[in-house]
């Protein structure tokens, strides 16, 4: 099969309903290169790219591998083309070794002792590229980084030269990210080309030779990476400046609100997931807890919001204690949560958005009594959320489902907020969202701790945590790697605290 | 040619009407053919049934009074469907009803009709309400699949009745036939003139379906009933107490089963006899009703007339055109076929228009 030296996109237009989600589009990539598509959530990166994978016919417009024009009409044909594609979320089957889980569609295999086979070529692949996996370990042993590369492997089997990466490092620790750009480099060299989309402009930066941008389904920008900058990218991409820092009111932490005192959990799996972890918040403050995924953050935010049971410890809020899972008892001592997946914990994607907006607090007056829902005050306050927090809705009449990701998750935060809580747990608010939004729920928090409110917040994204946080604490395995400043801290520093490799005193 | 199917953006209730009309009519589609098979002009036939229940007086009367059990078990049904808990067993609910109510009758005879009739049918909720209470407890306490065990608890009740007829409730007075003695005659309904309708059985078949629809939408415990239904995880993160709310949800979707078992006891058999000979089979047809009432408790009043209607209708061909009496049994899975894959188009959209993909 020839390898693919150059492919193009020509005038790619797609239309979902009314909603023109890519418009004329044209796309170039050589071999040998990495292309950052960078765009805000909805702007059509995703469609576009799962047009060149095959997942959707496009209604006009051409591909063209090597100048000759193609049919790409589902992942098959792409994937005979030469195009692999890794999703943000690992298509591995966990309980699986990581052989079953290549083997999978794997059509080379000779019939006789195919695994032989396979574990020879994951074998040549590995040491190809600098892909370190051990093809007998089950999926869900591995680790995210460790995942990817099973992904990759993956792809490369089934013989991809061009691979799209879906927000490659959102899973990642930054020195795993690392690896994976060395991976990445090394395929370009060996003639693979790869499409990078994502939202981290640092990256676009660190690693493409070239960037796309994309608004609205139309391409807004398009250049060699030496003729742009980070502020340039970021204007092309929301046509305007971002914010880089938030004002923050200058005022003292107040007294101690949440008060978490050597707490033991387990995860669903009953393996250790937080072990001895101690920390308070106080009014008018942010504290940030860094740390990559599935380091206990997802434990602790569910035991102190009262949907889990801890092994040992105590939760006080206002010196009261949190003594067992009981999510109403956390509401009622002034605990919200804007939780982690929005969409599977946060609304009823089938209810109306007035009956999303009392989810939790359906219980206090004047949202009901002991029998009935008051739905004409419950509209009411559904209408003052979606004027004060800018959810673009029709009206409160709509299934929450029809809404975009930025505007459910401000509809929750604004529920949230909304009564005044005491106490807001965020976590990872802002994953997912474009950059308008992004914004707006950083100054949303930002807000609540100049009003005196206190907030933990929980996020991978270190920037976020940089720009928003009063102090931020490293979790790693279950407990704080140390606690540090914001003000003086480096990124570099909080990475290795991340990956464990350096245990500071708080 | 392509054709794309995509989740529908906005519904409105004039497209969910239309879906409505068309799975049913889909449905006696297919029905025709069962007809068809069997050698009758399946015209002929769907026009019987439809005038032997609505054709005349006496089809009228019928279908209402048979309405009354499905209206009853039909509103509970919906409601607890509504929180995904699917209950298949209204059928042992009302059978359990039945016993509760006929222990009442054969223990307090000596009672005022005004006294002992509201005391029935109260005996009638509870035993419906404590049966359906079994399987929500064993669902949200042990993990155990309501599916399987509302169905496997109507053999218990209906073994139970059968032991009961002809062990320790066999009547003195029925020359040995598997019955319990007559209901004190101060317990049995009056019926309207030259019809087996008792009003007051109506009257709580329709104050009961209106009662759980203003329940399930507008109170809170039907928020709750709908959070769950909906999202089980949204209802955990907003801490509504499953445990609390599943048993009492089937409390009431069991009890209204029981009180239909309470009213067939008292309007049309008298006393308690076999199973098969007490329900008919009205909690099983009841799920369908629940189901073409899109689950809202307050249309069952008419879903309920519908089906009612086509039990009637179907035991009239039986008669006049020879059909087996499995008919309506076929007839009734069809339009339930039909009505599920109904919901899939008001769910999703479908475009077949003629497409090219990429030029090649």
């Amino acid at each position: 099969m020839n390898r693919i030296q150059s492919l193009e996109m020509r005038g790619i237009s797609k239309s979902f309903l009314d909603v023109h989600a890519n418009q004329d589009i044209d796309l170039t990539i050589r071999s040998g290169e990495i292309l950052g598509l960078l765009g805000e959530n909805g702007a059509g990166k995703t469609t576009l790219m799962n047009i060149l994978y095959g997942l959707y016919n496009p209604d006009d417009g051409e591909i063209l591998v090597n100048g000759t024009p193609v049919r790409l009409k589902n992942p098959k044909d792409s994937m005979n083309a030469g195009i692999g594609m890794i999703h943000q979320h690992f298509m591995l089957v966990d309980k699986h070794s990581v052989l079953e889980n290549i083997a999978l569609g794997y059509e080379e295999a000779p019939f006789f002792f195919p695994q032989r086979a396979l574990r020879r070529r994951i074998r040549e692949l590995s040491a190809q590229y600098g892909l370190d996996v051990d093809p007998d370990k089950p999926v869900w042993e591995l680790s995210a980084g460790e995942q990817q590369r099973v992904e990759i492997v993956k792809a490369l089997s089934r013989n991809a030269d061009l691979l799209i990466m879906d927000e490659p490092t959102s899973v990642l620790t930054p020195q795993e990210a690392d690896e994976l750009f060395d991976i990445l480099r090394r395929m370009c060299s060996e003639g693979h080309s790869v499409i990078l989309i994502s939202h981290k402009l640092d990256e676009i930066m660190d690693i493409c030779h070239r960037v796309m941008v994309l608004r609205k389904g139309r391409v807004t920008g398009e250049a060699p990476i030496e003729d742009v900058n980070k502020g340039r990218l970021a204007e092309m991409m929301i046509g305007r400046q971002i914010a880089t820092a938030y004002a923050k009111a200058d005022i003292e932490p107040g007294e101690t609100v949440l008060e978490v005192k050597r707490l033991d959990v387990d995860s669903d799996r009953g393996l250790p997931a937080v072990r001895g972890l101690s920390l308070d918040v106080h009014a008018s403050e942010i504290l940030g807890i860094a740390g990559v995924s599935g380091n206990g953050q997802q434990e602790l935010v569910e035991t102190i919001t009262g949907l889990r049971s801890p092994l040992a410890g105590t939760i006080l809020m206002h010196g009261k204690p949190l003594d067992h899972a009981d999510a109403r008892q956390a509401h009622r001592l002034g605990i919200t949560h804007v939780p982690e997946e929005r969409i599977k914990y946060g609304i009823v994607p089938n209810l109306l958005l007035y009956e999303n907006s009392v989810l939790k607090r359906h219980r206090d007056a004047p949202f009901s009594n002991w029998i009935q829902m008051n739905y004409g005050v419950i509209r009411t306050h559904a209408g003052n959320l979606v004027n004060g927090f800018q959810v673009d809705t029709p009206s409160v009449n709509v299934k929450v489902k029809n809404l975009s990701g930025g505007n459910i998750q401000k509809l929750i935060l604004g529920r949230e907020i909304s009564g005044g809580p005491d106490l807001l747990i965020a976590a990872h608010p802002t994953y997912g969202l474009d950059v308008g939004a992004t914004e707006y729920v950083r100054r949303q928090l930002i807000k609540l701790r100049d009003q005196g409110g206190a907030v933990l917040l929980v996020s991978e994204d270190l920037d976020e945590l940089f720009m928003v946080c009063d102090r931020i604490a490293v979790m790693f395995e279950g407990h704080f790697m140390g606690e540090v400043d914001p003000e003086s801290c480096t990124v570099e520093e909080i990475g290795l605290m991340m990956a464990g490799s350096v245990r500071q005193e708080a | 040619m392509q054709i794309d199917l995509i989740p529908r953006q906005r519904g409105s209730a004039a497209l969910n009407l239309v879906i409505l009309v068309g799975s049913l009519l889909a449905g006696l589609v297919a029905v025709s053919v069962v007809f068809a098979l069997n050698g009758v002009n399946p015209a002929v036939a769907i026009f019987s049934i439809f005038r032997g229940s609505f054709g005349s007086w006496y089809g009228i009367k019928e279908t209402v009074t048979k309405s009354i059990p499905l209206i009853l078990i039909g509103s509970g049904l919906a409601m607890a469907y509504k929180a995904k808990f699917w209950n298949i067993g209204a059928e042992s609910q009302l059978l359990v009803g039945a016993v509760f109510a006929t222990f009442i009758g054969l223990r307090f005879g000596s009672l005022p009709g005004l006294v002992l009739v509201p005391m029935m049918f109260l005996a009638a909720f509870v035993g419906g309400a404590l049966w359906g209470m079994v399987p929500a407890v064993l669902k949200i306490r042990f993990g155990i699949n309501e599916v399987i065990s509302t169905l496997m608890l109507n053999y218990i009740a209906a073994e139970f009745v059968k032991f009961l007829v002809v062990g320790p409730w066999k009547g003195a007075t029925k020359g040995g036939y598997p019955y319990t003695d007559d209901m004190p005659a101060q317990a049995i309904l009056r019926q309207l003139p030259y019809s087996r309708i008792s009003p007051i059985l109506l009257v709580l078949a329709v104050v009961g379906a209106l009662v759980l629809g203003w329940l399930v939408y507008r109170s809170r415990f039907g928020y709750e009933i709908r959070v769950i239904g909906e999202n089980t995880h949204a209802a955990r993160y907003s801490g509504i107490n499953f445990f609390r709310t599943s048993v009492l949800l089937m409390a009431i979707s069991g009890g209204m089963a029981g009180l239909a078992g309470a009213g067939e006891l008292l309007s049309i058999h008298h006393y308690l006899s076999y199973p098969e000979t007490i329900s008919a089979g009205y909690g099983f047809t009841a799920i369908i009703v629940a189901w073409l009432a899109r689950l809202n408790p307050a249309y069952t009043i008419v879903s309920g007339l519908f089906f009612a209607g086509i039990i009637v209708g179907g035991d009239a061909i039986q008669i006049s055109m020879g059909m087996p009496a499995a008919t309506v049994n076929v007839f009734n899975g069809l339009i339930l076929v039909f009505l599920i894959m109904g919901d899939f188009f008001i769910s999703h959209q479908v475009r077949i228009r003629a497409g090219r993909s990429v030029h090649a």
